[in-house]
């Protein structure tokens, strides 16, 4: 058989998000940034949001979100993404509003911002990427580095004597009232990558339905940051990242 | 009323989208007047306390990116706080209000009035090469004008303006005609006038994205040489100061918003003696009115500056007459404000050839 005879629309069964741009990603190998990003566009094109859609984008690596995503954008400081979406979702409480941050930037400069935003309620959804590591900048320690884990910073591994714990920030919101979803997901296999699809629904959902803040964290890998393959990042991700940030929903009083 | 009052009535009465603020002395009336009048419940305006006022200023940041009219105010110290966002709003290119009740500093220090953040909010006050329009108001009537004037020159230029106000003008009680309500836009009013606002995308556009990055230089370079055009044009056509008494003025008082007032008193009682005392009063601080300071320093013998701080506005006075007469300052610190005769004292101190 032909290959061109197989290569016809009738058999298609996978293609790029309506809302991915053509844009060539300048994510590493192995990144899990990528596979958000598409789990994103393919949720607001399926609960037909594309309209109503305003993503605050971090600084780090996903910085440049917007130049993939094909929906309005506004870049923040770095850390203040809380902050710029609260404004957002309350003057346009018609929109669905949702944050992109790193470890750092919502763990680390924005903690602040982002347990006020939660403790408030915002009407906002909060994709949140843990990787342990700061990776735009070059692999420094993040507040969500593993004990003992070497980075720039921490050349010799992470000391808690010296650096003080590996922050676990998700428990922390969903202790808070303002939340109503706060979730641990993971997208290295393919049904990961479901239960993390379903996990952002139900968080745009909550928006849309002004149920309060919701969280979905993505625990990841940073292949270049943890100088490793991708595939031993993500067997390493399972034995240690797992261990200390286990995989569930931590909070869901919104169904 | 109080100049913070005025403020937030001005607020609402602009047709205002939201508020965002955070408390701290001597301003603190403005978000607590604001949470009184309850205006979502009247025009819809939105009103946060925020936890910060990094956050606050974040939230303009944001409220300015779909298009919103959008403020915040704040005192020295918390102004500080949001120079981040101020550098963000100027590189995004977005309209936003910013109010600084002036305190005495540096650091914590005093809650009492003073205008030493006028570096700050004349010469950029956060990174990069950026201007805010800086309205100077005397008195509690332009605190309320002030509101719309900053406003409507943000959205014509899309850039932050700041009211720079002193303690004075914030806490001081006068008369206020309080402008007409205006309605707040709406979001279909907003998509047609702000055609680059986050609105969500809809299917006739692309999308629009408020981003301050840029990493080739040369597309940067052409982003900053943009804003220095826009920043060159409002030198041309914005301009505001008043003057009282100059036409036969020997010599020249420059003063800005509530120490004005008094220099104008000072003027008074050295014109009762003689002595032909002038003053211009820049409204706008900058653009600062460099030309008719300069026009003026060819018919008097001498200026004095005078400010609630160590000698700020000075060199922008003595850049504008090219230090072609004599310019000296009397500023007061920490809180101090002098009386009509002190600054009289002063004058004749650095001019005593004009008491002969």
């Amino acid at each position: 058989m032909d290959i061109n005879e197989i290569i016809k629309p009738e058999n298609k069964v996978y293609s790029r998000p309506k809302l991915m741009t053509e844009a060539t990603m300048h994510y590493c190998p192995g990144c899990s940034h990528g596979v958000v990003h598409k789990l994103i566009a393919e949720v607001v094109e399926e609960l037909e949001l594309e309209d109503k859609t305003v993503g605050i984008a971090p600084v780090g690596c996903a910085v440049f979100a917007y130049n993939y995503v094909d929906v309005d954008w506004i870049e923040a400081a770095h850390g203040r993404a809380p902050a710029i979406a609260t404004a957002v979702k309350r003057l346009r409480p018609d929109l669905m509003v949702f944050t992109y941050q790193g470890d750092g930037d919502l763990a680390a400069i924005g903690t602040c911002e982002t347990i006020h935003a939660a403790n408030r309620g915002e009407n906002i959804a909060i994709i949140f990427i843990n990787n342990g590591i700061y990776g735009m900048t070059g692999g420094q320690m993040a507040p969500t580095t593993l004990e003992g884990m070497k980075t720039s910073t921490t050349p010799y591994g992470r000391r808690t004597d010296l650096n003080g714990f590996p922050l676990k920030i998700s428990n922390i919101l969903a202790e808070l009232d303002g939340t109503c979803y706060v979730t641990r997901q993971a997208v290295h296999t393919p049904a990961c990558v479901r239960k993390t699809k379903n996990a952002i629904k139900k968080a745009f959902q909550n928006s849309m339905k002004g149920l309060g803040t919701s969280v979905v964290e993505v625990v990841s890998t940073c292949a270049s940051g943890w100088k490793m393959s991708p595939v031993n990042a993500n067997k390493w991700m399972e034995e240690n990242m797992f261990a200390k940030y286990p995989l569930g929903d931590l909070k869901n009083t919104a169904e | 009323m109080k100049g913070n009052e005025a403020i937030a009535h001005a607020a609402i009465r602009y047709g205002a989208d939201g508020y965002f603020g955070y408390p701290i002395t001597p301003q603190s009336e403005v978000l607590e007047t604001l949470e009184e009048e309850m205006p979502w419940e009247t025009t819809g305006m939105v009103v946060l306390q925020a936890e910060s006022e990094i956050a606050a200023i974040n939230m303009v940041y944001g409220g300015a990116s779909c298009g919103k009219a959008v403020l915040t105010s704040s005192s020295s110290p918390g102004v500080s706080l949001k120079q981040e966002g101020i550098s963000y709003i100027a590189a995004g290119e977005l309209p936003a209000l910013i109010i600084n009740v002036m305190r005495g500093g540096p650091g914590l220090g005093t809650i009492q009035p003073s205008q030493a953040d006028y570096f700050q909010a004349t010469k950029g006050g956060g990174h990069g090469d950026y201007r805010l329009i800086t309205l100077a108001p005397s008195s509690v009537q332009e605190m309320a004008d002030f509101v719309f004037l900053g406003f409507d020159l943000a959205f014509k230029y899309r850039t932050p303006a700041i009211i720079l106000a002193d303690g004075i003008v914030g806490q001081m009680m006068e008369k206020v005609v309080l402008p007409e309500q205006r309605p707040r836009r709406t979001n279909e009013e907003i998509a047609r006038q702000c055609p680059w606002a986050v609105t969500g995308k809809p299917s006739f556009r692309g999308r629009n994205v408020v981003t301050t990055l840029e990493l080739e230089p040369a597309a940067m370079e052409v982003i900053n040489n943009r804003l220095q055009e826009k920043y060159r044009l409002i030198e041309e056509n914005e301009v505001r100061f008043s003057t009282y008494d100059i036409e036969d003025a020997d010599y020249l008082l420059v003063a800005f918003g509530s120490i004005a007032r008094i220099c104008q008193k000072a003027v008074e009682v050295a014109r009762s003696q003689g002595v032909k005392l002038g003053i211009l009063r820049p409204i706008t601080l900058w653009p600062f009115p460099s030309a008719e300071i300069e026009r003026i320093s060819a018919h008097v013998k001498g200026i004095l500056v005078v400010e609630l701080n160590a000698g700020q506005m000075i060199e922008d006075v003595r850049m504008a007459c090219h230090d072609s007469i004599p310019v000296y300052h009397y500023g007061r610190l920490g809180g101090i404000v002098p009386n009509p005769q002190e600054v009289l004292d002063a004058f004749f101190d650095r001019f005593p050839e004009a008491n002969s």
